[in-house]
């Protein structure tokens, strides 16, 4: 962070929350995949993995036929095997009602982003107006995005202001605040966004990386960045707030990694779906592959898994 | 002027396009006709022979889209890269023991044989497909597909011939293979690696792993995406193969290591070789009248 041009403001923050040791969490991050989980470990690693996903799917041609599939593959990720059902489902607010029809009242929650999703580039009055549809159309969970712009230049306050608005308006839901990290550039901006974020929501709300929507998305660098700054926070004040990377998490393998980083810093009690999820569409058939795997014993070829492979 | 150190190969296995080393880190010795260290050779394991396979499928579906005619230029360019190098590639055969005349013989064997593919591409299709006689209004015709990921198997006995008549039917009509060389005598298979990487072939479509047999038979009967099996083994992994394969639904094609096999001779290539190893799909399509 190149403090000397940066608006004051960010010289103040980081006296307060301390800035990040980029190295350090490079090298932090690096030992995480050497880590050997097998047999009875990986298979608890993976199930758990699928009850933290939030299966995605968030593109101009979704269709309500395509969110009912994706809601049949939600609650039950595989015809055979005992493959627990994902956390939720995560659409646009125009899907909400067509997802309300297969997955209200199952333990498969609706998560839905709002408030311009990605750019955030929207009237705030139009931003909210987009969440309390959600809600009232039966989203259990808004994903909104923070107002970059806001943050880059310094106004803070602004920036924390739409968030609070965004609580306000998202009622009895949970909120999740996406930073879009790629955006923000260095780790100690995440971090410092991170916390702007947490003094503003409540316990258990989540902060997100990404929207997914850009170059870049979930590295192990950010989520170890947020995960710390999380600790700190916890530490600091008792309030726990829950943690979700998105965007780029495609195999089972990667999702076990991030579960590490999880359970070596923050702890069991971050081990659930309550306070850790994955944002991913591509990452549940590689969870369920690699769990059909430990239970016949054998490699399994993609076409099991609703996966186009082209006969290959 | 001092003494010029020896500079040592390490022998990898081409994967993928690249050339790798096991994940496990373990190799296994390998001795030269006197006796003599030559080379530590990769032994792979079961997430080597994973990991191969995932580069197949990718590499797949753009082999089988090329034009017949494309193929055909591609393996005929396969061959040139070996006929240029036929010395080097005997020395590789002569390690195992292999004289010079037998080994020469070999290689000009194999280069034959990959030419002999070549020149099939774009001509089997129109031997194997057909227009079929129907009693309805229908237009019946059958084309065939390539299956997918082919495993192949191949014997101590001619390790570079019998490698390149088992690979070659598999990808002449798209298919792609993950290969096991010999186990005794792996080298002609390394250097044939060499080789295919720098010919015009796509990576991922031949993957050549070196390692104990008997350690990676068991994950090639069961590994649900491969869809055939065509080599030459043992009694015993002939009936493990089996099982594997009525398991996951693949095709087995196996000889017999026990039995001794004139791979030079003419009937050891051709239509049926390829026939062997694709899909027919047959399509009824209404006609008017």
């Amino acid at each position: 962070m190149p403090v000397a041009k940066s608006p004051p403001s960010f010289r103040r923050l980081f006296d307060d929350i301390g800035t990040v040791d980029a190295v350090g969490i490079e090298e932090r991050v690096a030992k995480y995949g050497t880590r050997s989980v097998k047999k009875g470990a990986k298979v608890f690693g993976l199930q758990l993995a699928v009850t933290m996903v939030d299966l995605t799917t968030l593109e101009g041609k979704d269709t309500p036929g395509k969110v009912a599939s994706l809601c049949q593959k939600a609650l039950r990720p595989h015809d055979v095997g005992e493959i627990p059902p994902t956390a939720a489902v995560c659409v646009y607010p125009a899907m909400v009602r067509h997802a309300a029809k297969h997955v209200k009242g199952t333990a498969v929650r609706i998560a839905s982003v709002a408030t311009a999703f990605p750019s955030g580039q929207a009237p705030l009055k139009t931003r909210l107006a987009e969440v309390r549809a959600a809600v009232a159309d039966g989203a259990d969970e808004i994903d909104m995005v923070i107002n970059r712009g806001a943050f880059l230049s310094g106004e803070f306050g602004l920036m924390q202001d739409e968030i609070a608005a965004v609580v306000e308006a998202s009622g009895a839901a949970t909120l999740k605040v996406i930073l879009e990290t790629s955006e923000l550039e260095t780790y100690d901006n995440i971090r410092a966004a991170s916390f702007l974020a947490m003094r503003v929501i409540r316990p258990n709300d989540f902060i997100k990386t990404s929207t997914g929507k850009t170059s870049a998305n979930a590295t192990l660098g950010n989520n170890q960045v947020m995960l710390e700054a999380i600790r700190d926070h916890f530490l600091e004040t008792g309030v726990p707030i829950a943690m979700k990377p998105a965007g780029g998490i495609r195999t089972a393998k990667q999702a076990l990694t991030f579960l590490i980083a999880v359970k070596e810093t923050l702890g069991d009690e971050w081990l659930n779906n309550g306070r850790y999820r994955f944002g991913a569409s591509a990452l549940l058939n590689d969870l369920v592959r690699q769990l059909e795997k430990e239970r016949t014993g054998a490699y399994q070829a993609p076409w099991n898994f609703s996966e186009a492979s082209e006969g290959y | 002027m001092s003494a010029r150190l020896t500079i040592t190969k390490t022998p990898k296995c081409y994967v993928g396009g690249a050339f790798i080393r096991s994940e496990s880190g373990r190799v296994f010795e390998l001795k030269d006709q006197k006796g003599e260290f030559f080379a530590n050779v990769p032994l792979c394991s079961r997430k080597d022979l994973r990991n191969a396979v995932e580069a197949a499928a990718k590499a797949g579906p753009g082999w089988a889209k090329r034009t017949a005619f494309n193929r055909g230029q591609i393996l005929y360019r396969v061959a040139e890269m070996i006929e240029s190098r036929v010395e080097e590639m005997a020395e590789a055969l002569m390690l195992g023991g292999a004289t010079k005349v037998e080994a020469t013989k070999e290689v000009v064997a194999a280069v034959d044989r990959i030419v002999h593919y070549a020149g099939w591409t774009d001509k089997y299709e129109a031997m194997l497909g057909s227009v079929n006689p129907v009693a309805s209004a229908h237009f019946n015709f059958t084309v065939t597909e390539p299956m997918g990921i082919i495993g192949v198997l191949a014997p101590d006995e001619r390790p570079l011939l019998a490698l390149v008549s088992l690979i070659l039917p598999a990808i002449t009509s798209g298919n792609c293979v993950v290969a096991l060389a010999s186990e005794a005598r792996p080298y002609p298979a390394i250097l044939l690696g060499e080789m295919l990487a720098v010919s015009d072939l796509p990576g991922g479509v031949v993957n050549l792993l070196t390692g104990k047999r008997a350690e990676l038979v068991p994950t090639f009967a069961t590994h649900e995406h491969l869809r055939a099996i065509s080599g030459v083994v043992n009694a015993e992994q002939r009936k493990a193969l089996r099982l594997g394969a009525a398991e996951s639904v693949k095709r087995v094609r196996l000889g017999k290591a026990e039995e001794a096999v004139d791979w030079e001779a003419e009937t050891m290539q051709g239509l049926e070789e390829i026939r062997a190893l694709v899909e027919c799909k047959t399509t009824w399509h209404p006609v008017g009248g």
